[in-house]
């Protein structure tokens, strides 16, 4: 992959779209990330994607930035974490200095409300859609820990409304404990 | 200095906001509206329903706001800047330590923990907003008046686009939203 100047707008115009479609916020943007450079552009690898997700959700501050800018420093470093910064706090930047001017008209609206409508049934596919993908992954490799800890934590999140950062830890712990006691042999691999 | 504060502020709000989303917006409140009274409280409320209606994360949206009114352009980008700062930080540093680390033994059974929980929780993430999409932020019940029948059928439509041909997300969700526009203005609610 050449880190020339076609390299630097690719990675910003890629993040700029990204986060100018990101409703909801947080988790939904991670999905359309892994889509696009995992997926599309195949400069990310996926586990490597998890993981960065793992590290954007357990850091203080929004999950989109947090991403964008693990995907900018994996990619190019620095400038690359500062590019991808830059192209994700724009979009907000922009759209919320116009609507400030006039928020109440633009808050009431029908119209915006039916494209807001029926975008949200968008976003849910989208969702819904790269999580078969990823739970496919999982389920694939016939081990049976990281399918609990799935279903686990899924409960955990969804019925119990468990504060995620607990999750991380506990999945964490949980991850760190089965190495210890299944497989000493592994060190040095890979 | 009033973008001093802004930063200060925003600063504060990047620093304590752990878990994403709506875990910032008690941390926003106390800023903006208890300590320095920069918006009233039903302001800040149009800011979160503003947030929710358009695109990017609460936090930087309400430091543009915010940033906006009381400093005019300026003012936006430095609260802004404040708000990204200790994610700058604390993720970089992160990073480094992962990049540097992640072949380890130990490091790679804590990753492999974390990897399901990740994927549980954006679908967990996904079953709210299906949710908030199909009842309309009413409570889950059956009977099917209660149901949102139009975006169901959208989304259906998009799931199968998606799944069938690979789509690009940033086109289907356009599409949703001119199909929604469509949908709900002819067909009523």
């Amino acid at each position: 992959m050449k880190k020339d100047l076609k390299f630097f707008w690719k990675l910003f115009t890629s993040t700029f779209s990204l986060s100018a479609f990101t409703f909801g916020g947080g988790f939904v943007i991670v999905p359309l990330m892994r889509k696009k450079f995992v997926q599309e552009l195949h400069w990310i690898e996926e586990e490597e994607m998890l993981d960065l997700t793992a590290i954007a959700q357990s850091s203080p501050g929004a999950i989109a930035v947090n991403a964008a800018i693990l995907i900018g420093y994996r990619l190019a470093g620095f400038l690359g974490a500062l590019i991808t910064v830059v192209a994700t706090v724009l979009p907000p930047l922009i759209i919320l200095s116009i609507i400030s001017v006039g928020y109440t008209a633009f808050r009431d609206s029908v119209i915006v409300n039916y494209v807001l409508k029926g975008m949200q049934a968008g976003v849910a596919a989208v969702i819904v859609d790269v999580v078969i993908n990823m739970a496919q992954e999982i389920v694939k490799e016939k081990h049976a820990l990281p399918i609990i800890v799935m279903v686990g934590a899924f409960i955990a999140a969804c019925v119990f409304k468990v504060n995620v950062i607990y999750i991380v830890l506990a999945c964490g712990i949980i991850g760190a404990f089965s190495v210890r006691k299944k497989n000493p042999a592994k060190e040095g691999e890979k | 200095m009033i973008y001093l504060q802004l930063f200060w502020s925003f600063f504060q709000v990047g620093l304590f906001s752990i878990g994403g989303g709506y875990a910032a917006m008690p941390i926003i409140q106390n800023q903006v509206v208890t300590q320095h009274g920069w918006l009233s409280m039903t302001e800040f409320a149009d800011v979160i329903t503003i947030s929710q209606m358009t695109p990017g994360p609460i936090s930087i949206n309400s430091a543009t706001f915010v940033g906006i009114r009381i400093a005019g352009i300026w003012g936006a980008v430095i609260a802004t800047v404040g708000c990204v700062l200790p994610s700058c930080i604390i993720v970089l540093t992160l990073a480094f330590i992962y990049y540097k680390y992640r072949n380890l033994t130990l490091a790679q059974g804590i990753l492999g923990g974390l990897r399901p929980a990740v994927v549980a929780m954006i679908a967990s993430a996904g079953l709210a907003i299906l949710v908030l999409a199909f009842w309309e932020g009413k409570p889950v019940s059956v009977n099917p008046q209660d149901l949102d029948w139009i975006s169901i059928v959208l989304f259906s439509i998009c799931l199968f686009v998606l799944r069938k041909w690979k789509s690009d997300p940033i086109i289907v969700m356009s599409g949703a939203g001119f199909v929604g526009l469509c949908a709900y203005y002819f067909l009523g609610r």
